[in-house]
């Protein structure tokens, strides 16, 4: 099945993530990306690859609408993201999981109350709720730690923490920016496994990273970008 | 901060309630008093009664014989051996006259109509204390209507400038939750409520500052009121007017939330 704009399949099996000529250039002239386009469909797990300042960032902050584009069209599960309203955008995001490269942890909380955070402003009941971080919790392999404030866990703890606290809400993407840029190989790897598993699940995954070396470990789909464009 | 500014107006609110109940006691219409001369006759004086009765500009006429002026003299409290010492009454005879009209240069005309009258002595205008007092509680009124408009915007400040500060304190969470799918409602509430509990707990606090005052100042009061044989006392505010002071406060806390709100919670845009 072919993905695009104009496909008419569209109306009956949406692709996933669609970018079609999409510019992004900031304030001051620099230009994040070039008339990028490319399909995403459900279930892939896609690598976007590139030297630092490539555009993966901004590639990655465009599907939950952190930025918007300057031009082209970005579809996610069907909605064209640029032009959504403000007052969309959550309901947009809470069918995304995004980890951070810092993580962007509360770090006046514990574990549990950080994978709690997007439960609070669901519509589940507090039981459910708290089942559900646990769950979260386990799957990460941090159930034991719940109690610890991220302050005292490792870096790779860290990043498990925010992984956990992205899928919580149970997305059906999952959206990673440089998840392993400051741990040592072994839990980069462990991290890449996290997502691996999420994606076997039928959790489509990007991953965005400067590590060719654990991109050679993954025989998975590869978006580079150098300069702003896709070049393979 | 909140309750003592708030205590200002409710305070002096309280007061002006229970200032009321003495201008209340006292009628605010003019009373006029027409003595007349010790010589003038009764027949003299029934005619002039007549005379006053028939005057379209007296809604009222009450005549009181020197008798029964020197009996009421008597029966004020420290004046009964005074009167019993005298020889004579000196009292003269008096109409009690109200004047209908409420013009001053109607009222001014009507005076010096009335002193002009054959057998009138003096006329002296009764109420015009009681007028006096009633004009300066208006204006009382009036200046604690200002006072308290003014700490109201004063506590829209205080609140705003607290949400303000608790916005700051939280401003890693608010944008994480927006990351992940908080709306601005959601974000907004907890400030919402920050603001009204916080002019909630001001406006009770500023009650209970009232009451304490009051009760204190009734220790004087007491004292002062049974030395002219009264029983009054500072009241606090009523059930209703309590109520009103608290729910507005918690209503200005709400707005200087909301405005801050407004304000501070746009400019935390994602990153």
């Amino acid at each position: 099945m072919t993905c695009s704009l104009s496909s008419p399949a569209i109306s009956w099996r949406p692709c996933l993530i669609s970018f079609s000529s999409v510019f992004k250039r900031y304030p001051g002239g620099q230009e994040g990306l070039k008339g990028v386009s490319f399909t995403i469909e459900p279930g892939q797990f896609v690598f976007v690859a590139g030297h630092s300042g490539a555009g993966k960032s901004t590639l990655l902050k465009l599907i939950p609408a952190i930025e918007r584009p300057s031009s082209g069209v970005i579809l996610v599960n069907g909605q064209n993201v640029g032009a959504l309203k403000r007052s969309a955008l959550p309901y947009l995001r809470r069918n995304l999981g995004l980890v951070f490269q810092d993580q962007k942890l509360l770090y006046d909380r514990s574990a549990y109350d950080n994978v709690m955070l997007p439960l609070s402003f669901s519509e589940l009941s507090g039981r459910e709720a708290a089942r559900r971080a646990r769950a979260a919790l386990e799957k990460v392999g941090l159930l034991a730690r719940q109690k610890a404030k991220p302050i005292q866990l490792s870096g790779g703890e860290q990043q498990r923490l925010a992984i956990a606290r992205a899928v919580v809400n149970r997305p059906s993407v999952l959206i990673a920016d440089e998840p392993t840029a400051n741990l040592d190989a072994e839990s980069a790897a462990a991290i890449l496994d996290i997502f691996v598993a999420f994606n076997q699940v039928g959790v489509t995954v990007l991953v965005a990273t400067h590590d060719e070396a654990l991109i050679g470990r993954f025989a998975k789909r590869v978006l580079r970008l150098a300069k702003g464009g896709i070049v393979e | 901060m909140i309750g003592i500014a708030l205590s200002l107006p409710a305070g002096g609110y309280a007061l002006l309630s229970s200032l009321r109940q003495v201008t209340q006691g006292a009628s605010l219409e003019p009373q006029w008093s027409l003595y007349l001369h010790l010589e003038t006759g009764r027949m003299e004086a029934d005619a002039l009664g007549a005379r006053l009765k028939s005057d379209a500009r007296v809604s009222a006429v009450r005549f009181v014989s020197r008798e029964q002026a020197l009996k009421e003299l008597q029966a004020t409290e420290g004046l009964a051996e005074v009167v019993a010492a005298l020889n004579r009454n000196p009292l003269p005879d008096a109409f009690v006259v109200r004047p209908q009209v409420a013009d001053a240069t109607a009222l001014e005309a009507l005076a010096k109509e009335l002193r002009a009258l054959p057998g009138v002595a003096q006329v002296q205008v009764d109420a015009a204390w009681a007028q006096r007092l009633g004009a300066l509680a208006g204006t009382a009124r009036l200046a604690i209507a200002l006072l308290a408009a003014l700490l109201a915007s004063g506590l829209v400040a205080i609140t705003f400038n607290t949400i303000r500060l608790q916005i700051l304190t939280q401003r890693a969470e608010i944008e994480i939750s927006k990351l992940i799918g908080a709306t601005d409602a959601f974000i907004r509430r907890p400030f919402f409520y920050l603001g009204a509990l916080q002019g909630l707990a001001g406006g009770a606090l500023a009650l209970a500052i009232v009451w304490g005052s009051l009760a204190a100042l009734n220790l004087g009061v007491a004292e002062l009121a049974v030395s002219y044989g009264s029983s009054f006392r500072l009241m606090f505010l009523n059930l209703g007017d309590a109520l009103t002071i608290v729910l507005f406060s918690a209503g200005l806390g709400w707005a200087g939330a909301y405005l801050s709100v407004s304000r501070y919670l746009l400019e935390i845009e994602l990153k």
